[in-house]
């Protein structure tokens, strides 16, 4: 465990990314002390420039404060990255499990209807689905998690495949242990780490993929969130870029961390890369 | 004057590698039409002395000393001058003939290019032709045409030839050209090696690591280890009368019938514990849209096992022997036939109707580097098979150290990884992993063919006590008939999914009925050479 932690300690990038990461989680975490009230209060003059008024990052056109805004946002985009990725992963796991190890039919059949959804564009089928189950945080979730799990599945049933036929694999089947117990113990471990290196960047495309849906005012009316604020500012981006500019480099930032730690972990969870580097 | 001298090789290898130098102080030479053959286990240092001879070390290795080649120092060379010689004053043969062929080139154009690359170009094609016929290719001229894919490993291996000897070489060098191949080709290729070199009068640096092949071909022989020439000599001298202890111990580890196999078998005859009928396992190819076509793996073999004995499955690659080893523990599911095992019939049962089955009939597996989960500690992977029939953890743990103890590894070896073993450490835990089930049958599936020749000496040896001390039935898959011949008490030859003779392993050896067992046995390099015995130091 060591080891992996060196390596990926000796990537700047991944380091870097990671550092920007916990500074997000931070922020969204102390958002209620930093901001003691609700992002969608006015609390002043509208369009207050960057500084001015007792804003940091300026207000918007209804006076509320643009630095509250991103720090209560970062909770939305955190919590909705996580948790449709790990709804995600939790889909597409089990479909490329099960058709990785069946094999066959239900290996085809499978398969071919995760091609079947990913035909389909993914933001738009995402859209429809929150438009159908009105916007709200599980609608949100649900529907990322659901455009977003087939090229996990595709992963895992690739990495089944060639596990399976390993000999610890058979030698498992000769002991006489159960199929559960095989896949869950002997294959799935090994096929733990394109599963997490893949994962870092779904939380990225997951926080996008919210930040455009609340763009299109498709977001939680309860939450304020990063693409709500670029959604709302942009009418007025010639007047107070500041509305849209700030939200936009916070999504900005948090996902090139999240590429950058992704990077990191496919070095060094990669035996091949990491032999290279050691 | 010899046609190549090294002198005081030395080869540094990179800071942090397990020792200092790949090569040390090593010197050898290869007279003009002789034969030299290299030999040691993995590691020893015997690749990388060829490689420095070839100018093809890794940036990271130093060489230091003399490499003496036609009046030329060549550690001393440019990079100019070493791929002027190359191809044309030295030839080099490769172990994998499926790799070192370009796949997106015809055969005949690969042959051609190493002339053009030399400007030898004037009579191309008939020249192709002529190589071609040389290493003893059918119909050259339709195989100049063909491509890689088209061609057999022996084939491939024969083009490999053809091309190193397109110049002329003075000098050969073959690293392990024959090790990937199978018996009957390493044969034809051996013989072909030994042909050219007598009509050219060339010179050979042949690198191996079995004694059965430095019998067949060797003039003069070194033995290396850890990087050092350790003994050298005529090949007659090395092979019967080894002076250096090593040099004894690798001959001693080489795989021979014992003495006595009569009695031996006799003694152990006992009622048939497993037996196949007719057992048929067809596979298919390609799908609806390209046409199937099926390949008959095994193609109704009948064998029977008696108690206590040990049956041997011989047969070149592509002959279904694991395939079958894999019917009888339902790994693969025949189509037909019989398996029984004291007179239950085990081909049509369930998943679950197999369990109980699972603690009598176990596996032993080929690769000691895939057959343990990398992820599990070595006592979970041997206490798993209990566990999942139900034995309480702790006491799977506890049998689990005593089977370390009995495959005489350090049972505190337990709480360590796979990787952190070497490939006859990992071979003896896949077989206690197969004895935690106090199994009745052991198939074994070329439990040794991964190994080095003295790890494989020693894991034989635990087999054989283990199988005398636990009174086993053993299944035992190899394509390497002196272990064959060491290890079984009746032989089954197959060839193309059929067993084509099965009989007590002497009488096979000595009498073989059928032409293709005739075949394999004359194909066992060094045949005619018996290794000596002596009282082990």
């Amino acid at each position: 465990m060591s080891s992996f932690l060196l390596s990926f300690r000796r990537n700047r990038g991944a380091f870097v990314g990671a550092v920007v990461l916990a500074a997000v989680a931070a922020l969204a975490a102390a958002a209620p002390l930093l901001f003691p009230f609700s992002p969608w209060d006015m609390r002043g003059v509208p369009f207050a420039q960057p500084g001015q008024e007792g804003f940091l990052l300026g207000s918007d056109n209804l006076g509320r404060d643009v630095a509250a805004g991103i720090a209560h946002g970062a909770h939305v985009s955190l919590l909705i990255g996580a948790v449709s990725t790990l709804a995600a992963l939790a889909l597409g796991v089990t479909v490329g499990a099960i058709a990785g190890f069946a094999g066959g039919a239900i290996d085809d059949a499978l398969m071919r209807f995760t091609e079947l959804v990913q035909t389909v564009p993914s933001f738009v089928l995402a859209i429809v689905l929150v438009a159908i189950f009105t916007p709200s945080l599980a609608s949100i979730v649900a529907a990322i998690a659901i455009v977003s799990w087939p090229p996990v599945a595709r992963v895992v049933r690739a990495e089944f495949l060639s596990l399976r036929r390993r000999e610890f694999v058979q030698a498992a089947e000769v002991l006489g242990r159960s199929r559960a117990d095989i896949v869950l113990r002997e294959i799935l471990p090994n096929a733990l780490s394109p599963i997490i290196v893949l994962a870092s960047l779904m939380v990225a495309s997951a926080i996008l993929l919210e930040s455009a849906l609340s763009f299109l005012g498709l977001g939680d009316p309860n939450r304020m969130s990063w693409g709500f604020m670029i959604g709302a500012g942009r009418s007025v981006i010639r007047l107070a870029w500041w509305t849209s500019v700030f939200p936009g480099l916070a999504i900005f930032l948090t996902v090139l961390a999240l590429n950058l730690v992704g990077e990191g972990l496919n070095d060094a969870l990669n035996p091949r890369v990491a032999r290279k580097r050691g | 004057m010899s046609l190549l001298e090294i002198e005081r090789l030395t080869v540094d290898l990179p800071p942090g590698a397990d020792r200092p130098h790949a090569v040390e102080e090593a010197s050898l030479s290869v007279e003009a039409g002789k034969i030299l053959c290299v030999v040691g286990e993995s590691g020893s240092g015997k690749s990388v002395t060829a490689a420095a001879v070839m100018g093809l070390l890794p940036q990271a290795m130093r060489a230091s000393g003399r490499i003496g080649f036609e009046g030329r120092d060549l550690l001393r060379l440019d990079q100019r001058a070493m791929r002027d010689l190359r191809g044309r004053r030295i030839g080099m043969i490769f172990q994998e003939p499926m790799s070192a062929l370009n796949p997106l080139m015809r055969v005949g154009d690969q042959v051609a290019e190493v002339l053009d690359v030399h400007g030898r170009r004037s009579n191309g094609p008939a020249r192709v032709q002529e190589l071609l016929a040389a290493v003893n290719l059918p119909e050259p001229a339709r195989l100049a045409r063909a491509w890689p894919h088209h061609l057999s490993g022996g084939q491939r291996q024969r083009v490999m030839i053809a091309m190193a000897l397109a110049l002329e070489p003075a000098l050969l060098i073959a690293d392990e050209p024959t090790t990937a191949l199978d018996v009957t080709t390493q044969m034809q290729i051996l013989r072909l090696v030994r042909e050219l070199q007598a009509r050219r009068g060339m010179g050979v640096l042949f690198i191996t690591h079995d004694f059965g092949v430095v019998a067949e071909i060797a003039d003069q022989v070194a033995v290396m280890q850890h990087g050092r020439v350790v003994e050298a000599g005529p090949a007659r001298a090395v092979l019967d009368r080894p002076q250096h202890a090593y040099t004894r111990a690798l001959v001693a580890a080489v795989p021979h019938a014992p003495e006595h196999q009569a009695e031996r078998q006799a003694a152990r005859a006992g009622e048939a514990i497993l037996a196949l009928r007719n057992v048929r396992k067809t596979y298919y190819r390609g799908t609806v849209f390209t046409g199937r076509s099926a390949v008959r793996a095994v193609d109704g073999a009948t064998i029977e096992i008696g108690r206590g004995e040990t049956l041997g499955l011989v047969g070149e690659s592509g002959s279904g022997k694991s395939t079958l080893a894999r019917c009888v523990v339902n790994l693969v599911h025949p189509e037909s036939g019989e398996i029984r095992y004291r007179g239950a019939d085990l081909r049509p049962l369930s998943r679950s109707a197999w369990k109980p089955f699972r603690r009598r009939i176990q596996m032993i597996f080929q690769d000691p580097y895939s057959s343990l989960n990398p992820r599990r500690r070595v006592a979970d992977i041997i206490a798993e098979g209990p566990v999942a029939h139900g034995v309480p953890r702790a006491d799977a743990l506890a049998k689990a150290a005593e089977l370390l103890r009995l495959v005489q590894l350090d049972p505190r070896a337990g709480d360590r990884f796979p990787h952190e073993f070497s490939g006859g450490q990992r071979q003896r835990v896949g077989i206690a992993r197969a004895l935690a089930m106090d199994p009745e049958v052991l198939i074994a599936d070329e439990p040794v063919s991964a190994l080095d020749v003295s790890v494989q000496a020693q894991v034989l040896a635990l087999l054989a006590e283990l199988q005398a001390r636990l009174g086993l039935t053993m299944l035992f898959i190899t394509h390497d008939l002196r272990v064959a011949a060491q290890v079984c008490d009746r032989v089954a030859v197959m060839q193309q999914g059929v067993i084509v003779e099965q009989g007590p392993t002497p009488q096979v050896f000595a009498a073989p009925q059928h032409a293709y067992t005739r075949t394999l046995l004359d194909s066992i390099p060094g045949r005619s050479w018996v290794p000596p015995d002596f009282p082990r130091a």
